[in-house]
């Protein structure tokens, strides 16, 4: 088994009208099965509605299965006694940087995690460091959030997850809000957790461009699994995808317009480089 | 220019005031208030007033700030002393048509003013010198006893926290709601008052459902982050004290028991 399990986990929700009503029930979630391997590199697509948040917050057990059960290193979500196991072992970060910090300086919200923990407060230091140079947001350490970027928030809020050391990191949208700078600040710093420090990564996003370097992508589409391979397999795809209303990054798009007009191109062309390379072979 | 405002009125320098424990100075403010009350003659002003010189002089705060604080209570401060002045009896000094200045008036005008602008210097000072974060952790532990009581002293310190981090985002977004507001016609400036307070209404309105979504976000990340209220935390920067707390205890006392001993003496 995985650092990440589900079997056939199911999420409803009731929709109800203006008095209380019940208007019917969602399946925000529908039977999903997902084996994540430890120090693996997972991302999660879907456009809005997807239901791809609402996995997510299942693996933190915020919200929990109507059916179907979800392990995180083994322990079963459902199971009470286990939950802040699970919430110190599988780290979250969310979509909007301005609601997840709590401190009022840099350092004092990277701390807050294994505050409640009830770590000695030397070693809260030393974590503290530690995480803040591994995202590197060391020199800020005295600042107050309010006065950083989107990009540089967001890392904080990831050094604030791996200060409680935990064996995966969740990222629900963590780039949504972001400019495209801040974007790659902060996917750079989320492959080098993966690469550096072996922590397992399940990246939630709609932008393609963020999950070339995944080792393996679920696609989502209303609360199933619509597809599931690697980076290259999925790109190769490229109609699947766009009736699921995903973009493809321009050059795979590039290249699929080009080998539906003859020219002998590979599938599944990811990055520029390639491409060139691709093309240069076709001469 | 939002993102620049800081709370309360906090003077960044480095003092041997700045550096103390937020409790010592707390306590100190609040006995200092107290002892305003405890003196009731010159001398006891004149105390008062060198210890509170000698605190400004030490925490590098220019004076001027202190006398900003002060514009805050011009208006209270006038109508103590005006109230005092002619509504004193006693001994007439000056008498215009129906008003009379009473000599026991004219004493307890002038020491009300003293106490009130004493006490308003004093504790801005306080705040001036302390960082509201630091004034939450001190409250948090000063109160400590009182969670024997019930008295949630935890959830309220974590509460002004998470408010005053919240408040220059929360100003920022009135703002930017009050410019899409204003892109689309709406009028905050003209009319009168009642006018004025109608046209808040489309701004409060989405202010307070962002708000509210902001907060529900924020309890899930504190969840998410293993956040269970007081139990079980340890604290990133524990407060103890150290020689200059001790010694600022020591001052304070003897301070204190000068007023008393003026008061019972003099």
């Amino acid at each position: 088994m995985g650092i990440i399990k589900t079997d056939k986990l199911t999420f409803e929700y009731i929709r109800r009208d203006e008095e209380g009503n019940v208007e019917g029930i969602t399946r925000a979630v529908d039977e999903v099965d997902l084996d994540v391997k430890q120090g693996s590199f997972i991302a999660i697509l879907g456009h809005n509605g997807s239901g791809k948040s609402t996995l997510a917050k299942h693996i933190n057990a915020i919200l929990y299965p109507t059916e179907g059960t979800v392990w995180v290193d083994g322990m079963d979500t459902q199971d009470e006694a286990h939950l802040w196991d699970i919430r110190q072992e599988a780290g979250m970060v969310f979509q909007n940087p301005d609601n997840q910090i709590i401190g009022q300086v840099v350092e004092e919200d990277v701390g807050f995690g294994p505050e409640n923990m009830g770590v000695p407060t030397r070693e809260i230091w030393e974590r503290v460091e530690e995480s803040l140079k591994a995202v590197g947001m060391y020199e800020y350490r005295k600042h107050s959030p309010n006065k950083l970027s989107g990009g540089q928030k967001q890392r904080v809020s990831i050094a604030g997850v791996i200060a409680m050391h935990p064996k995966c990191i969740i990222l629900d949208e963590p780039t949504a809000m972001l400019d495209p700078n801040g974007r790659k600040e902060v996917i750079r710093a989320v492959r080098a957790l993966n690469d550096v420090e072996g922590i397992t990564v399940v990246l939630i996003t709609h932008y393609m461009e963020e999950i070339i370097h995944a080792d393996q992508v679920f696609v989502m589409d209303q609360g199933h699994v619509a597809m599931k391979g690697s980076p290259r397999e999925i790109f190769s795809r490229v109609e699947e995808l766009r009736k699921l209303r995903l973009d493809v990054p321009q050059v795979t798009l590039l290249a699929h317009e080009l080998r539906e007009e003859g020219l002998k191109l590979p599938e599944g062309i990811l990055t520029i480089e390639e491409f060139v390379e691709a093309l240069s072979r076709c001469r | 220019m939002l993102r620049d405002i800081t709370l309360g009125q906090y003077y960044q320098a480095d003092s041997v005031i700045h550096r103390l424990d937020p409790r010592v100075k707390l306590v100190a403010t609040i006995g200092f208030i107290i002892s305003l009350f405890v003196v009731d003659s010159w001398i006891g002003y004149v105390a008062a007033a060198i210890f509170l010189a000698f605190m400004i002089k030490l925490s590098k705060v220019p004076f001027h700030y202190m006398v900003k604080g002060m514009k805050a209570i011009v208006f209270i401060l006038m109508i103590t002393v005006v109230f005092n002045l002619f509504l004193t009896p006693g001994e007439p000094l000056v008498s215009v048509w129906k008003l009379t200045i009473t000599k026991q008036g004219l004493r307890t005008a002038v020491m009300m003013a003293v106490r009130l602008s004493f006490l308003i210097v004093g504790s801005s000072l306080m705040t001036l010198t302390t960082t509201p974060n630091s004034l939450t952790d001190g409250m948090e532990k000063l109160m400590n006893p009182l969670k024997c009581v019930k008295v949630p002293v935890h959830e309220i310190a974590m509460m002004m926290s998470i408010a005053l981090r919240f408040i220059p985002i929360l100003l920022e977004e009135t703002d930017k709601i009050m410019k899409a507001q204003i892109a689309r016609g709406a009028d905050f400036e003209s009319g009168n008052l009642i006018k004025k307070a109608k046209a808040m209404v489309p701004l409060l309105v989405p202010l307070f459902i962002s708000a509210f979504r902001r907060a529900n976000d924020l309890a899930m990340a504190m969840e998410a982050r293993c956040y269970r209220g007081g139990e079980h935390r340890t604290k990133m920067k524990p407060l103890c004290y150290h020689a200059a707390d001790r010694a600022a205890y020591c001052v304070l006392l003897v301070y204190f028991a000068g007023c008393v001993a003026i008061r019972i003496w003099l």
